[in-house]
């Protein structure tokens, strides 16, 4: 964790776009993130949300624009990128547990694999993690043997093993039973109190305004507003954000 | 029976020959057909286009058309396998791994696409991603088909025999020729050979099968 100006923002978009063929999915994007920010991404399905998301690891290639990680420019392909990706966490809405793991080892595969860590002390670090985020008996199961909540918690241990610089949360708790989306946010919460750098993909309107230093909203491609959760909610300056909260926030 | 026991060290070398060019093969064509799909999926533009090209080849020429090319056609090229036997499992190897190939495609596309994504946004190369995440799972549900390719393959052996390698199916040519009126004990003892390799086969596959099963 090398700083490597000061003041310089963690993450970085600029002049992104991307086109999923006809469809221009993300335009002149500009967003940045400072270091401990935790940025919410909010808007409408279709809106580019979550290829947004998905950009900042470059899971999804851009079409021009750049995006910086730490002061780093995203590389093309191969080792470099593989690098990068080392320290940037990634949750999914599908959980992604590794089918044919268990617990502890989709926890511990990436500190081994890719850092190079000692089996031993990565399986310490695992279960610690494990147990911050609730599930440390379960770490000899298989993830299907897991509830939806459990297993997303899994995942969100997995991807703080790699000790990441920032975490992106790509709908977290969408595909997940209501009584379970809870135990999911107390989880990015307490991270979010921690310090970590965050940005999460997100319809929980409850945890934008309890964790979120700022609302980024998103429609057609384009962010459309950006403010900090209070005057976002309280005080939202487009049509569009006024339209979709007051579908959003009335029931 | 007396015809039986007396030719029993050729039945027995026979049926020993076919076995372990069955299992030459097999493994051959398991290393070289996961080594194709390796290609065939790989974000490497030539090396997929070098694996389907393969692929192509080998899946869509007859058998005894690779035999004859690799016993005959190559020594216009100056090559020339140390015996005949090492021939055959090259031949058997480089058509079967097409089909090895085919079946793990299949088994790569059955694993979700999450899976792969979730290896390289922790940091895996795509060579890392493939072995550790992707083409464990693929095994798995490929046992099935694989099963088949494996089947096919211990059969396919006896093609070796129209190229004087001395297996099952060409024992059953030398002993019918002069034991006529045995004609019926010859067969059975010979599909009884092929048989004793293909059925504990089945039987293995199906015990893999459920042992390897993964929950999802």
């Amino acid at each position: 964790m090398t700083s490597r100006t000061a003041g310089e923002p963690l993450v970085r978009l600029s002049g992104v776009e991307k086109w999923f063929g006809q469809l221009h999915v993300l335009q002149d994007i500009d967003l940045t993130i400072d270091r401990g920010e935790v940025v919410v991404v909010i808007g409408p399905s279709g809106s580019g949300k979550s290829t947004l998301c998905r950009t900042i690891n470059r899971l999804e290639p851009i079409d021009s624009g750049e995006i910086a990680i730490d002061g780093q420019r995203l590389p093309e392909e191969g080792k470099d990128l593989a690098r990068l990706r080392a320290d940037v966490g990634m949750v999914f809405q599908s959980f992604n547990l590794f089918a044919h793991k268990t617990v502890l080892e989709n926890v511990t595969l990436g500190p081994v694999k890719v850092r190079r860590q000692p089996k031993a002390d990565a399986e310490r670090r695992a279960r610690e993690l494990l147990d911050r985020v609730g599930v440390g008996s379960q770490a000899d199961k298989y993830p299907a043997q897991l509830s939806g909540g459990q297993q997303q918690r899994v995942a969100i241990a997995r991807a703080l093993a790699m000790d990441p610089k920032v975490m992106l949360f790509d709908e977290p708790t969408s595909a997940l039973d209501p009584e379970m989306i809870n135990e999911v946010l107390d989880v990015m919460t307490s991270l979010a109190r921690d310090g970590m750098t965050m940005v999460v993909v997100t319809h929980e309107m409850g945890f934008a305004r309890r964790a979120a230093n700022r609302v980024v909203f998103m429609d057609g491609g384009r962010i459309v507003e950006s403010a900090d959760p209070e005057t976002f909610f309280t005080n939202p300056q487009s049509d569009r954000a006024k339209d979709f909260l007051s579908k959003i926030l009335n029931h | 029976m007396q015809f039986l026991s007396d030719n029993s060290d050729l039945l027995w070398s026979a049926f020993l020959t076919t076995l372990s060019l069955a299992v030459a093969s097999g493994v051959c064509a398991l290393v070289l057909g996961t080594v194709l799909v390796g290609m065939r999926v790989s974000p490497v533009p030539p090396l997929r286009g070098l694996a389907t090209f393969y692929v192509e080849v080998f899946r869509n020429t007859p058998l005894t058309v690779v035999f004859f090319f690799l016993f005959f056609g190559l020594v216009y090229v100056d090559l020339q396998f140390p015996s005949r036997f090492v021939t055959a499992v090259a031949a058997l190897s480089l058509y079967t791994a097409a089909f090895v190939c085919e079946a793990l495609r299949s088994g790569i596309n059955a694993v979700p696409p999450g899976q792969a994504e979730a290896a390289r946004a922790l940091g895996l190369d795509f060579g890392q991603a493939l072995r550790t995440i992707v083409l464990p799972q693929a095994f798995r549900t490929v046992v099935p088909p694989l099963g088949n390719v494996w089947i096919a393959l211990a059969k396919n052996t006896s093609i070796a025999a129209g190229f004087a390698v001395t297996d099952l199916t060409a024992a059953l040519q030398r002993l019918a020729n002069v034991n006529a009126d045995q004609l019926l004990a010859v067969f059975a003892a010979v599909v009884l050979g092929y048989l004793a390799i293909t059925l504990p086969s089945a039987w293995l596959i199906r015990m893999i099968e459920t042992r390897v099963a993964i929950l999802r």
